[in-house]
């Protein structure tokens, strides 16, 4: 199973506990400062988001407006509709008309007859004599009425046959009609004679169209049958016929309906395609920006003194690299353009809804935030569960890492169950801060769904109220609930893009700090230089002083010493001595802070830093291989190297045989912990030095991880290698340093003891005690 | 991932049962909401509706809402539970399972990816659960029950929201099917990039020293271009999914509109207020059909890493404890500070050849033996095999008689005193992790000095600001390595085991240390046995028995002097170390 490899990644989400930065407004304004390069896209990517957030403003309108224009086709026009009322019903009350249709016989003659009559009752004749009394009582408007009050036997008399505009109209007509006209009053059904029809309406042209008599029968027909029900209304209106629900029916306007889809799809698509644009150019402009803080990050590591290094671990500045330039990245694709369409959908739809109607816009208003209200209540509650949750299960883990790692000595200590009883209680409190964390986390949704429900709520009514009012539109009521819609999604929008902008700027604190850190001191005004082929090899300490930052005391106090060509310099002490100090002074990674460092009498000083690495070859300890192959590590950055000379040196360290063992041979990939074990990452370090064919070496502790036997064997090849060469060596087996020319003692950074192994010896000091301690019990 | 869910606390299955059915209800209060909606619009549409009508519908509507809601919260607070509940459990099951298992089973898992498991894999489910399942039992019934609300109005609407449908999950699947795997390439990248950085912190001395500044820059330049374009590609795809999936929805609704327009237009005087109602409501029903798809959708993208780490869970869980307790009843223990190899070869499951192979010798009370041999010999293998990390493949180990599978494990440890290679310090004071432990027996303070004492430490301790009561970091962070190998040599002594293991533990400290401690410890344990793995002739040349190792095979046993004169490997070793005339003396 592989190993893996994981940067730990801050959480992310609404969980995260929020990362501040020190000084929010100088790190946008340094942010921003660094984002000058992308202006054009940035400012594009901006000014699409305002025209998409307009458009989004917009679009609800138009859709009110088409809800307007469909919504004029559901009522009847009232205004024909009234004014045919009106016409059929004066029609029937046009006295002089009804007389000349009925063409009454009512004179001496007929009523001598009706008098006279056997077959009309006495009864009859009492209700005839009634009338005759009326008439001359009531107005002339009500002879017809009480004429219908008759009994049929006398109207039988009084109304004959007839006819009127070559209409042959026969009594029993006239009395069926003078029946129903009774009927109107009392909305019965009315079925009027046709021949009457014929001559009672004329016909009447409303909105152009001629509506027939018959229609206007008929139509008198259908309404008779309407009661106080609306519904029934327009059932019965579907009946009617045509040319009259020509003039009555609702109109919709189709041509305009058709103009607003257009404008609103012209407007969804061109909203989508601003979205799109803003996105990639917002990408495009966020993937670049990182892509040049990460380039600079890394070249920034290059141009560091060591001594940054020894304050500022690998992790912290890792996560410079990936997380806090990600954080930047992601943010700024996402968070900045949000932001901006965000306060213009806020800001552009509370001016819209004040637009549209303020009572309405204070509504829509008031009902959000309150919901809002509510909802950073909990939030604001439910923040330091989030980080409770994050800080017990740092512990949980802390406690698996630990107990993980060390579970050999938990084994054998019997720890487990004190483990076990820490794991619980952990764990318990983990469980307690996750229950609370995720119910908290898990309500925003629900919550936001209600206030987007109150808001619709709220609105519905108070506009139904306004509509009945007729202050309003319904289609105002459609434009609203869009807008509730848009002013709450922005303003959970803009909160989140806050705190994203908080950790933008917490995390370029960062990165910028880290590519503002002071540099080593410029090389540029350095003329000197020393050729690998011209230098003898001798290197003189001259009254070094060396101070590490931060340190109270001097490491290296007043140094002197003489290394002639080809000499070899041992380094011996305890760990912690110092012995790396010197290293480090020798290949200028660290500035002395007095006296020098003389290489052939040329001070390092007077020489840049790529020449004096370019005369010494160095293998350390910590063995550093590279993802790559095995001759790609042995090779590393030079070109002129051949095969064989990869093959040779191999053989000379004894990794021949090894390399050939592994699958691809010399082009195996090297993976971490893998395939191969520490020494044989230390052989392969050695080889890479080997090829180096400088005057200088430097050996610190090059073979503390191969066991003794390979080392011998090493350590032939390397006496092979210090030949003729000026080498430093620190060791800790003192066996293998007894024949350098000169031993440096160290203890707790000073030199305490220098010369020769059998000087020192006999000096029976440090180093003999040191030495001697090898062989006790 | 369902297996997982097996066994857990019998509330867990409770909680979604009611989840289940308060979802229904939530599902059920959401799309009534529409109809009121309607209602409210005819009445607003409708010349003579009384105020009181709207109030009401309204009024319904907002119970509607706030039932949601508080159901929604329920549901919220069953899931936490469920989801803690799971973690809890689970990680309980993992933890003690890991705690179980043997060091080779460990060692082939790697002890960070089961750190990971117990933590990061845990949560990631969790996280599914407590968004992925409201969402799984949600989806489904909104998108069927609002497609069975709308179905029968108007095939032509339908056929529109089917076809948005259709268009959405075409986008998404098509748009995921792209960049999903590319993605992964991503994480590749970055952790690339992260190398390359990584490199470059780490490889500092040697890059300058090889003037190499260049090249690295160079390499990293190159990951750095590789992750930026893909990185492009991927999110400029993914930008097309936002746009394309409004457009779909307003789309959608303009037409529902436009259709309606037309159907309202051709319908009958007395179908047209109803016929509005419906369209209105049904652009509401069709959001959340499309809603409910999306959420599916979404959950299938979650879906995969759970199950990934579901795998990876179950894969620990289901690996069988090889290591028991044996029998310990009746065990008459004749001998003490005993041990004997018998015949013992051992190899890891599925390994091909021996790790260690016939090993024989015996320890009795009071012995140092030491264990020597070059790197990958098998020393270290050896002596784990005591306290039982790794049992025998063949061959049987005694300590004190007994065989050591027969004994209690905790029986077994409480008679060594183990120092493994890495020292190993937990979070805790100084005297915490020096009485670490439960011994069958309390390790009294005055104990505790006395340990670290003899182990050389007490001279770095009582430089510490709260002495003995020291705060030890984590992994013991805060001091150095030979700091630390002190302190665990400490721990071993306290517990005043009857034999010592020390798995090549001095290997931190200087000559010096290192002589002093161990004649201090040869003082103050005459009793006890100790076994030695070394590096070092000097720390083991005064051993009564040295075993020489040689690729798994003991290729000599006996005292320094024997070896010398009969042991070719051991006068290797010896002659690397110290010179001719020193091995004379």
């Amino acid at each position: 199973m592989k190993e893996e490899k994981h940067v730990k990644r801050p959480p992310r989400g609404p969980m995260a506990p929020l990362q501040k930065a020190k000084n929010f407004k100088s790190s946008i304004l340094r942010l921003l400062k660094e984002l000058k390069p992308y202006k054009f896209l940035i400012t594009l990517s901006m000014i699409l988001a305002i025209a998409g957030a307009a458009l989004s403003i917009m679009a609800p309108n138009r859709l009110a407006d088409l809800t307007d224009e469909i919504s004029k086709g559901l009522i009847v026009n009232t205004k024909n509709l009234e004014k045919l009322t009106k016409d059929i019903t004066s029609s029937l009350s046009n006295n002089d008309r009804l007389n000349a249709i009925l063409d009454i016989q009512l004179n001496e003659k007929t009523s001598f007859t009706i008098m006279a009559s056997s077959s009309i009752t006495p009864e009859d004749k009492e209700e005839f004599n009634k009338f005759l009394n009326e008439i001359q009582t009531s107005k002339q408007e009500d002879f017809v009425k009480n004429l219908t009050n008759l009994p049929t036997s006398v109207l039988e008399v009084l109304l004959q046959d007839s006819i009127y505009q070559d209409v042959a109209i026969t009594a029993q007509d006239k009395i069926a009609f003078l029946k129903v006209s009774q009927n109107i009053e009392a909305h019965k059904e009315i079925d009027i004679p046709i021949n009457i029809e014929k001559v009672l309406f004329s016909e009447i042209t409303l909105d152009k169209v001629q509506i027939t008599s018959q229609d206007q029968a008929k139509f008198l027909e259908l309404m008779s049958k309407v009661g106080e029900d609306q519904t029934q209304l327009y059932k019965q209106l579907d009946k009617a016929p045509k040319h009259i629900k020509q003039v009555i029916e609702p109109k919709m306007n189709m041509k305009a309906i058709k103009t607003i889809g257009i404008i609103l799809i012209a407007m969804y698509l061109s909203s989508a395609l601003f979205t799109y644009i803003e996105q990639i150019s917002m990408t495009d402009v966020s993937n670049k920006f990182a892509k040049s803080l990460r380039t600079r990050i890394s070249n920034k590591i290059n141009r560091l003194p060591l001594k940054y290094f020894d304050r500022h671990s690998t992790g912290d500045i890792l996560s410079r690299v990936t997380n806090d330039v990600d954080m930047i990245a992601m943010n700024m694709n996402q968070s900045l353009a949000t932001l901006v369409s965000a306060l213009t959908l806020f800001l552009g739809t509370i001016i819209m809804m004040f637009y549209t109607n303020w009572i309405m816009a204070i509504t829509a208003i008031l009902s959000s935030f309150l919901g809002f209200l509510f909802m950073s209540q909990v939030l604001g509650r439910s923040q330091k569960y989030f980080s409770a949750r994050q800080e017990e299960l740092g512990n949980l883990n802390g406690h698996i890492e630990e107990i993980y790692s060390g579970l050999n000595v938990v084994k054998a200590y019997n720890g487990s169950k004190e483990a076990d009883r820490k794991f619980d209680e952990y764990n318990k409190k983990v469980y307690e801060a996750n229950r609370k964390s995720q119910f908290l986390s898990g309500l925003m949704m629900p919550m936001m769904g209600f206030i987007g429900n109150l808001g619709y709520v709220a609105v519905c009514i108070v506009g139904a109220v306004l509509t009945m009012k007729n202050q309003i539109s319904f289609g105002v009521i459609v434009a609203f609930i869009t807008y509730v819609r848009l002013f709450t999604s922005p303003l959970s929008q803009i909160a989140q893009a806050m705190t994203a902008m908080q950790s933008t700027a917490a995390a370029s604190e960062r990165v910028f700090a880290f590519i503002d850190e002071e540099e080593m001191n410029n090389e540029k005004n350095i003329i000197k230089s020393l050729s690998r082929s011209k230098v003898k090899g001798n290197i003189e300490f001259k009254n070094v002083v060396f101070k590490y930052d931060g340190n109270d005391k001097p490491t290296i106090k007043n140094f002197s010493a003489v290394a002639h060509a080809g000499e070899k310099i041992a380094i011996v002490g305890p760990t912690g001595a110092g012995k790396t100090t010197m290293v480090n002074l020798l290949m200028k990674f660290y500035e002395i802070d007095s006296g020098d460092i003389l290489i052939d009498g040329i001070s390092t000083k007077e020489l840049t830093r790529e020449n004096v690495h370019d005369l010494f070859t160095m293998v350390l300890q910590d063995t550093w291989v590279f993802d790559g192959t095995v001759k790609e590590n042995i090779i590393y950055n030079r070109q002129s190297i051949s095969d064989e000379e990869v093959k040779e040196v191999c053989k000379t360290v004894g990794l021949d045989h090894f390399i050939k063992t592994l699958p691809k041979g010399y082009n195996s990939k090297i993976v971490d912990n893998d395939t191969i074990s520490a020494g044989q990452k230390q052989l392969l370090t050695i080889a890479r030095g080997m090829l180096e064919d400088t005057p200088f070496l430097i050996l610190d502790e090059a073979t503390s991880n191969v066991d003794t036997r390979t080392e011998e064997l090493v350590q032939k090849a390397m006496d092979k290698l210090t030949e003729g060469r000026t080498s430093f060596i620190i060791a800790h087996r003192l066996s293998t340093i007894k024949n350098a020319d000169l031993i440096l003692v160290m203890k707790d950074g000073n030199i305490i003891e220098t010369g020769s192994h059998e000087e020192l010896m006999a000096k029976n000091g440090f180093y003999a005690d040191l030495y001697n301690s090898q062989f006790e019990i | 991932m369902l297996k997982l869910l097996k066994g857990l606390n019998k509330k867990v299955y409770l909680f979604i049962a009611i989840s289940f059915i308060l979802i229904f209800a939530q599902v059920w209060l959401e799309l009534k909401m529409p109809d009121y909606m309607s209602e409210i619009t005819v009445l607003v549409q409708t010349e003579g509706s009384k105020m009181a009508d709207i109030l009401k519908n309204g009024g319904f509507m907002m119970l509607c809402a706030l039932g949601s809601l508080i159901s929604a919260i329920i549901v919220g607070y069953f899931i936490a539970n469920v989801a803690a509940l799971f973690s809890l459990e689970t990680r309980k099951k993992l933890f003690t399972k890991v705690e179980n298992l043997a060091m080779h089973e460990v060692k082939q898992f790697s002890t960070s990816s089961l750190i990971t498991r117990t933590t990061n894999d845990i949560t990631q489910i969790e996280m599914f659960l407590a968004m992925g399942v409201q969402l799984l039992i949600k989806a489904p019934i909104t998108a069927i029950w609002a497609i069975t609300k709308i179905l029968n109005k108007s095939w032509e609407w339908s056929m529109l929201t089917g076809i948005a449908v259709i268009i959405l999950l075409t986008v998404i699947g098509i748009i995921t099917a792209i960049v999903m795997p590319r993605f992964k390439i991503v994480q590749k990248l970055i952790d690339k990039v992260n190398g390359v950085t990584r490199e470059n912190l780490t490889g500092i001395r040697v890059i300058r020293a090889f003037n190499a500044e260049k090249f690295q820059q160079d390499k990293f330049d190159d990951v750095n271009n590789k992750l930026t374009k893909q990185q492009l590609f991927n999110q400029k795809t993914f930008a097309i999914m936002m746009p394309i999936m409004y457009l779909v929805m307003y789309f959608l609704t303009l037409f529902i509109y436009l259709i309606g327009a037309n159907l309202i237009d051709g319908a009958l005087l007395a179908d047209k207020i109803s016929l509005f109602g419906d369209m209105v409501v049904f652009s509401s029903y069709a959001m959340q059909v499309i809603m409910s798809f999306l959420m599916l959708a979404m959950i299938f993208m979650m879906m995969p890493r759970a199950s990934i780490s579901a795998k990876r869970i179950r894969e620990v869980l289901d690996e069988d404890i090889t290591i028991t307790d044996g029998q310990q009843e009746g065990l008459q223990i004749k001998q003490k500070g005993t041990v004997e190899f018998k015949n013992v070869s051992f190899m890891y499951p599925d390994a091909e050849e021996y790790l260690l192979e016939d090993i024989s010798f015996k320890v009795e009370k009071g012995q140092t033996v030491a264990f020597i041999g070059s790197t990958g010999s098998g020393k270290s293998t050896l002596i784990n095999l005591i306290p039982r990390f790794y049992d025998v493949t063949k061959g049987e180990i005694f300590v004190d008689g007994i065989n050591i599978k027969d004994y209690k494990q905790t029986d077994l440890h409480n008679k060594i005193g183990y120092v493994p290679q890495k020292a190993v310090l937990f979070n805790g004071t100084v005297k915490e992790n020096v009485g670490y432990g439960d011994n069958g027996k309390k390790i009294s303070d005055k104990k505790i000095k006395e340990a670290i004492k003899i182990a050389q430490a007490e001279e770095f301790i009582l430089k510490m600001d709260d002495k003995y009561d020291s705060h030890i970091a984590a992994r013991g962070t805060n001091i150095s390595g030979g700091q630390k190998q002190r302190l665990a040599i400490a721990r071993a002594i306290a517990k005043d085991p009857e034999i010592y293991i020390f798995d090549d533990s001095f290997s931190a400290l200087d000559y010096k240390t290192d002589a002093t401690l161990r004649k201090e410890l040869k003082k103050y344990t005459k009793e006890a046995t100790t076994l030695i793995v070394a590096q070092r002739i000097g720390t083991i040349m005064h051993a009564d028995q040295i075993i020489v190792l040689d690729n798994g095979k003991c290729v000599g046993i006996g005292t320094h002097k024997e070896l010398l004169q009969n042991c070719e490997v051991y006068k290797q070793i010896a002659l690397s170390q110290i010179s001719e005339e020193e091995l004379a003396k």
